[in-house]
């Protein structure tokens, strides 16, 4: 892994006034970016381990080894400025970049102890026990009852339909969405309110009962009482699954996660528990970035 | 004729830079110097020339639309009275000599006195008019010129006067094609009309046997005709529905690969290629439907002892189909890809195939959109003409038998029109009534298509 001029920061950088914008201060400070990542990367009982994580979109590089421990049932939130890979690298962990022609994926990313880009991975059933939810909640042109029940049938988990609406109805529960919606069922879901569209998107992912749910800025298009609702749901949802969170919201991050990683220009610079970052960052980007001098 | 557009557009430039400078002089004078002017010089400079430009050229047009007919009645109103007594169609065949004398396409001599003196009279008062025009046009662009320039004064709102000149110029551009589709759907409704005076609409809408071979012309002995439109709808829709078979299935899949599937090299290959098809004349594909396909499908069927006929509705309907599909395919191939790529990743997301993500969750998003497509393209191939006139046969034969010869609407049309016929015979007028039909078919089909497809677009705004 090459890192031009990192570690060679400037001393005086650290005192330095702060920048007029940010993309003036993220160029400048590329080369504050540690050569190793600051904190701690592993867990001591991980789902997921990535080592040496690089992605390209074509000839461009968007991720730079990144190394990585994702804890069983707790939540980590990445958080970092736009652009510095945060979708990117959570799209790696499902093999959602698969997708995008250009994109190339190097490194490991084990499941537990499994590469997942290893050659006979079927990425079907991955994505069964890797779920994702989308930032803009994007429900099927389908009724309700059936945008839940899609996941299920194509991975053939239930048995019968009296299964099937059982596996509808408790992962609805779990959304915390069957209060709202359990009398129309057969109505479509781009019927519902944004808030309720995501936790609609939410039961759909709980519905294959993945172990690990991704979710790239769950909230960033809704209000804040349906952000609320939401966090409290990610809040339940962390007692049986693995969740890794992007986020743009500090107090998000802060409110819900156990661990946070924070990123910089592709570069994973600190990840520890939420409550070091927040209160003790160790490195100055960190710093910069959680109270918001740039980013 | 084209001189003096030159000399008005001269004019109209000379009417510019005359209006500009006096608006830029006035402005010297009063107390803001260019901040006086309502609006800029150089709008005051446009307000002068479409002053001077705009009207002449609308007298232009207008004479040279009435100058002929005016003329015309003129000249017959100075003929000898027993040739105005001729009756209508003789008084235009003398006519039609004399214009033919004033524009030499006449052997010398081959005239009788009459018409060279008309002829004479035609051309010496198409000379006068011209002239007229010529005095009139220049007259109206100075006058135009200099009511403009006296207009000019700094308080005069000229950007929008000349903003709302350009509306009305555009707007006028429009409306010719706008009134000319009037004009022809008109004139097509007062046929038909006339045609329903002789046929009653119940006769022609409802009845089976079509053999319009009333006499052609009225001296001729025939049988009296019969004008049931039936066997022509189900043949065009015989033929329609086995396009549509065709193009429905291979369009919709070769979209779904080119949007889903294809590499992208592939597919910036293909897609063109797919494209040219639609530029394949329709003639062309006539013959290859009456040459290559009608035979190989008589052959075919002879040998599996099917009873053929050499213009099949299938041979047609085939070609049709062919003709089409990148009709399908390219409509089809935009409505999937305005599916958001979200929705794809919801599928892909929960662990969903390809064809999964295609079967379960684009094709019903797309729906709507993919159907107004194929109704797009069925009125398409209710209209299409020169293939069945090549290889679908003229004999109007009720049945749904695709090995059968089958006739269309279209092609009736244009075996009722050509050749020799009377104007006003009720042969000639059925292909007014077929046409209408086509037509309010082919609008009702096109508009609901539309609303289909605008439906659909406002879904994912
Ligand atoms: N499909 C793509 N093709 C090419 N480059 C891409 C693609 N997606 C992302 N990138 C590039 O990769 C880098 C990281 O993008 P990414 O979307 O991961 O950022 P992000 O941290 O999620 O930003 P945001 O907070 O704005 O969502 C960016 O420079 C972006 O331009
Ligand atoms: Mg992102």
């Amino acid at each position: 892994m090459n890192r031009p001029d990192a570690g060679k920061a400037p001393i005086e950088e650290v005192n330095a006034p702060i920048r007029e914008s940010a993309e003036d201060a993220l160029s400048a400070r590329s080369a504050d970016i540690p050569e190793k990542t600051v904190g701690n990367i592993t867990h001591a009982d991980p789902v997921m381990v990535c080592r040496g994580v690089d992605v390209f979109y074509g000839d461009k590089q968007a991720i730079f080894g990144v190394d990585l421990d994702v804890g069983r049932h707790q939540v980590i939130s990445m958080i970092g400025p736009s652009g510095c890979g945060k979708s990117t690298f959570l799209r790696c962990l499902n093999r959602m970049n698969d997708t995008i022609d250009i994109a190339r994926v190097n490194g490991n990313i084990e499941l537990d102890g499994k590469n997942i880009y290893a050659s006979d991975v079927d990425v079907v059933p991955l994505r069964a026990r890797v779920g994702m939810v989308f930032q803009k909640p994007n429900p099927f042109p389908k009724s309700i009852y059936e945008n839940v029940a899609y996941g299920p049938r194509i991975h053939g988990l239930a048995k019968d339909k009296v299964e099937l609406e059982e596996i509808v109805h408790t992962s609805l529960e779990k959304a915390g969405l069957l209060g709202e919606v359990k009398d129309r069922m057969d109505q479509p879901g781009t019927g519902l309110s944004g808030g309720q569209q995501q936790r609609l998107c939410i039961a759909r992912a709980i519905a294959v009962s993945p172990e690990i749910i991704l979710m790239d800025e769950p909230c960033s298009a809704l209000d804040p009482i349906a952000t609320a609702k939401i966090e409290d749901l990610i809040d339940e949802l962390k007692q049986n699954y693995t969740i890794a969170i992007v986020t743009h919201s500090m107090q998000q991050a802060a409110r819900v996660s156990q661990r946070t990683a924070y990123f910089h220009l592709g570069y994973l610079v600190e990840v520890d528990e939420t409550d070091k970052i927040f209160t003790n960052p160790s490195h100055k980007l960190t710093e910069d970035y959680i109270t918001g001098r740039f980013g | 004729m084209s001189t003096i557009v030159l000399v008005l557009a001269v004019l109209a430039l000379g009417a510019f830079y005359l209006g500009r400078n006096r608006a830029t002089a006035l402005a010297s004078g009063t107390t803001g110097g260019l901040r006086g002017l309502h609006s800029l010089p150089g709008h005051y400079g446009l307000y002068t020339a479409l002053l001077c430009f705009l009207p002449a050229i609308l007298l232009l047009f207008v004479w040279t639309l009435v100058e002929p007919s005016v003329i015309t009645s003129k000249v017959i109103s100075d003929l000898p009275a027993e040739t105005q007594e001729l009756g209508k169609d003789r008084l235009g065949l003398v006519v039609n000599d004399i214009r033919n004398a004033v524009d030499g396409n006449v052997a010398p001599g081959s005239l009788s006195p009459e018409v060279e003196a008309a002829a004479a009279q035609y051309q010496s008062l198409r000379n006068t008019s011209a002239r007229l025009r010529t005095v009139f046009a220049v007259a109206l662009a100075l006058g135009g010129l200099a009511f403009g320039w006296r207009m000019i004064n700094p308080d005069m709102r000229a950007r929008n006067r000349v903003e709302g000149m350009v509306t009305a110029f555009l707007i006028a551009c429009s409306m010719v094609a706008i009134l000319t589709t009037l004009g022809i759907v008109l004139s097509v409704l007062f046929e038909s009309i006339r045609f329903f005076q002789r046929v009653p609409a119940t006769e022609f809408l409802f009845g089976t046997q079509w053999s319009p071979q009333t006499a052609i012309r009225a001296d001729q002995v025939g049988s009296s005709g019969a004008f049931g439109a039936i066997p022509l709808f189900v043949g065009t829709m015989l033929i329609a529905l086995i396009a549509m078979c065709v193009a429905a299935p291979i369009g919709l899949m070769s979209a779904i690969y080119l949007s889903e599937y294809a590499p992208r090299k592939v597919r910036a290959f293909a897609k063109p290629l797919l494209e040219i098809l639609a530029g394949i004349p329709t003639v062309v594909y006539g013959f290859f439907a009456a040459l290559t396909v009608a035979p190989a499908i008589r052959g075919w069927g002879e040998s599996v002892g099917l009873s053929v006929a050499s213009e099949s509705a299938l041979a047609a309907g085939l070609v049709m189909g062919i003709m089409i599909i990148p009709f399908v395919s390219s409509l089809s191939d935009d409505v999937i890809n305005a599916v958001p790529q979200a929705m794809r990743d919801g599928a892909y997301g929960l662990g969903a195939t390809k064809s999964e993500t295609v079967k379960n969750v684009i094709i019903p998003a797309a729906l709507p959109g993919i159907v107004g497509g194929l109704l797009l393209a069925v009125s398409r191939a209710i209209g299409e003409t020169m293939i069945v006139v090549m290889a679908a046969g003229l004999a109007a034969n009720l049945t749904w038998n695709p090995l059968e010869a089958v006739t269309t609407v279209t092609v009736q049309i244009v075996t009722l029109l050509t050749g020799d016929q009377e104007f006003d015979s009720a042969k000639t007028l059925a292909a007014f009534a077929l046409g209408l039909v086509l037509f309010v078919v082919t609008l009702v089909l096109n508009v609901i298509a539309l609303h289909v497809v605008r439906k659909y677009r406002e879904q994912y705004e």
